[in-house]
């Protein structure tokens, strides 16, 4: 095991993958003689050339068409969106083209490629810079949807992600990129589709995917101090989703709780409630609670924006209330 | 034995018959409730389709918009398999999930059959980028409208495949109405060809009542994207004697304009080039039965065949669920 940071391992996962086949190749603004505006396609230019790490003009719609083209022709294609807030102008090509076309079809067609892009507040950035998609992409059947939150999980993920002969929406986090994590030495995959319990605890399942990840870890030590266990699954693949682990969790704790960087209306942690709702209610000692971002825009101001997103504070506190 | 030229457009009328037919009894089964949906015919503009994909290899590729019955024809699609997916039948081409507007088969290489104005032209792009990246020497067509000039895909599309310079043509086909709206209420350059030079590729304006004018046209733009020139755009103007749908009565045309343009009909002006040629009205009336015996049997393999079966519902949302 080395300990590698979230870029290390997305950009090792790349590496592999161009490697291991020639039909993949990289597209987006940026993404090679700049080495990716995050940083996440180092190096790559250099080892694979122009011909497969493909700089584009500011035209999101247009490469993620490209991308599309290029898929219905054999490829397999890796577009990288700068982040996912400027995905929003190159909806129409993921919702109408990249997720419908092989239904369409009739199965005559398929689109064996990964859009990828980190999401989420980074920092001060404000309104347009600072959304999630988890809530856009789920929503849509023909899209798979990843979001994972360690370097283990992204590098294993993405290479599943990019063998995979569906579209795969790879969602990362503009913060977590300097987040270290064990990651293994020899060539490993992880199956799309499959959750992963990150802590076990008795007291409460707590669901949370992505950059959420963290808050929600530093919430569980906090509250051993108090006696309190809580079990933390991470879906890591939101679409198809993980339910029986969840299920399984809830069972035991009787108490859930889905952790969300996302505005609550329409959510994705609303429709895990809804599942469980169905599945365990009979289990459940208390309300299944949902902790989302505040239902705002994101504000400039930096304590403003601490107040907006969910923290180990606001996770410790609702815990402590279902617990009562 | 006919020369080769008359051979070639005895070809091109023989297919903008079949067309012509098909999209009649078309419109005969949409009447007859047996089609449903948004139905758009392409009556009056086959010589485009005919005429350009004309001009292609077997594995170039053919991608169009919502008005593409003809250009799937042309490409070599199964009328049977056509008339299937327009009457919502498992035996169509998309097994009953695309319908009139998502016409695929990649045997043929013929890629659809878009319902987003516009939102097909940089994937256009993109398979001219698969093409070149895979070394096939293979050219795309994209079909488009007029209508589709104004809105964004558009320009990316074009903007890089001329960066690119990837082998890729694009096709306006100007029926002089987006939906009901005529070139001077949405355009304020109605010249489209002009956007060309904006793009860094040449711009053609033609007149698309000959198939053979239409055929040498996009030859030579074929030829220029095969040999890595880069793409071009053509504007072929043309015309449908139907509305935008089955459902638009197509009240917004000028009085008499249906009629003269009927005058300049693309099957009238081939069939008498043919004529001139030396072939007989005989032998043009027999491929006209021909046609029509064509459609007929497809309309009745789309009437026979079973729909879908419910238990196919979730079957195609996937590769690997």
């Amino acid at each position: 095991m080395a300990e590698i940071t979230v870029r290390e391992a997305l950009n090792s996962a790349l590496d592999e993958e161009l490697a291991r086949d020639r039909k993949v190749f990289i597209i987006g603004e940026e993404v090679g003689h700049y080495n990716g505006a995050y940083k996440v396609t180092q190096g790559l230019l250099d080892k694979y050339g122009d011909e497969r790490l493909i700089d584009t003009p500011i035209a999101e719609e247009g490469f993620a068409a490209i991308g599309i083209g290029a898929a219905l022709t054999g490829l397999r294609p890796i577009v990288e969106f700068m982040t996912w807030n400027f995905s929003l102008v190159a909806l129409d090509q993921i919702v109408n083209n990249a997720a419908k076309l092989r239904s369409m079809s009739g199965g005559e067609l398929t689109l064996p490629m990964v859009f990828r892009g980190p999401q989420g507040a980074g920092g001060a950035l404000a309104a347009q810079h600072s959304q999630v998609f988890e809530n856009y992409y789920t929503y849509v059947p023909g899209l798979k949807v990843i979001c994972p939150s360690t370097p283990k999980d992204m590098k294993g993920l993405l290479k599943s992600a990019i063998r995979d002969d569906d579209p795969v929406i790879f969602i990362e986090s503009e913060k977590m990129y300097n987040y270290k994590g064990e990651v293994p030495e020899e060539e490993y995959l992880i199956p799309i589709g499959e959750g992963e319990v990150k802590r076990n605890g008795e007291h409460i399942s707590v669901v949370c995917w992505g950059m959420m990840l963290y808050p929600v870890m530093q919430a569980a030590e906090e509250l051993v101090k108090d006696g309190i266990e809580i079990e933390i699954i991470d879906p890591r693949t939101l679409r198809p989703l993980d339910e029986p682990m969840i299920a399984e969790s809830v069972k035991r704790t009787n108490r859930l709780l889905i952790v969300q960087e996302a505005w609550p209306n329409s959510s994705f942690g609303a429709y895990i409630a809804s599942r469980m709702q169905k599945k365990v209610f009979d289990y459940l000692d208390a309300p299944i609670e949902i902790l989302s971002a505040e239902d705002v825009p994101m504000p400039y101001s930096f304590p403003l924006e601490d107040a907006v997103l969910p923290s180990s504070a606001k996770v410790t506190a609702i815990v402590k209330r279902m617990l009562k | 034995m006919p020369k080769a030229r008359t051979r070639k457009l005895l070809k091109f009328y023989e297919q903008m018959l079949l067309i012509r037919r098909f999209e009649e009894a078309a419109a005969k089964a949409y009447a007859g409730g047996k089609i449903k949906g948004f139905c758009h015919l392409y009556i009056g503009e086959e010589s485009v389709a005919v005429g350009a994909i004309g001009a292609l290899e077997s594995n170039d590729y053919v991608i169009a918009t919502y008005r593409e019955h003809g250009h799937a024809l042309a490409k070599g699609m199964q009328p049977n398999a056509i008339m299937a997916e327009l009457f919502g039948k498992e035996t169509g081409c998309s097994k009953g999930m695309g319908g009139s507007m998502h016409l695929f088969d990649k045997s043929v290489r013929f890629m659809g059959g878009h319902g987003i104005v516009g939102g097909h032209v940089a994937v256009a792009t993109g398979l001219a980028f698969g093409s070149r990246y895979q070394r096939e020497r293979a050219v795309t067509l994209c079909f488009l409208g007029e209508g589709a000039v104004t809105i964004g895909g558009f320009h990316e599309g074009l903007s890089m495949a001329s960066l690119w310079k990837l082998p890729v043509v694009f096709i306006v086909e100007n029926n002089l109405y987006s939906m009901g709206t005529p070139a001077y209420r949405h355009l304020a350059q109605p010249d489209i060809t002009l956007r060309a030079d904006g793009y860094g590729m040449p711009g053609h304006r033609i007149d698309g009542g000959d198939v053979m004018v239409v055929n040498e046209t996009i030859k030579e733009a074929v030829n220029r994207a095969r040999s890595d020139e880069g793409p071009s755009l053509i504007e072929v103007i043309t015309y449908r004697y139907r509305g935008h749908s089955m459902s638009d009565p197509a009240k917004y045309r000028p009085e008499g304009e249906l009629e003269a343009m009927k005058q300049k009909d693309p099957l009238l002006i081939s069939s008498a080039q043919l004529l001139e040629d030396g072939i007989t009205e005989e032998e043009l009336k027999s491929m006209d039965e021909n046609a029509k015996s064509i459609v007929s049997e497809a309309v009745d393999f789309a009437e026979q065949s079973p729909f879908p079966p419910i238990s196919s519902l979730h079957k195609y949302t996937y590769v690997s669920a």
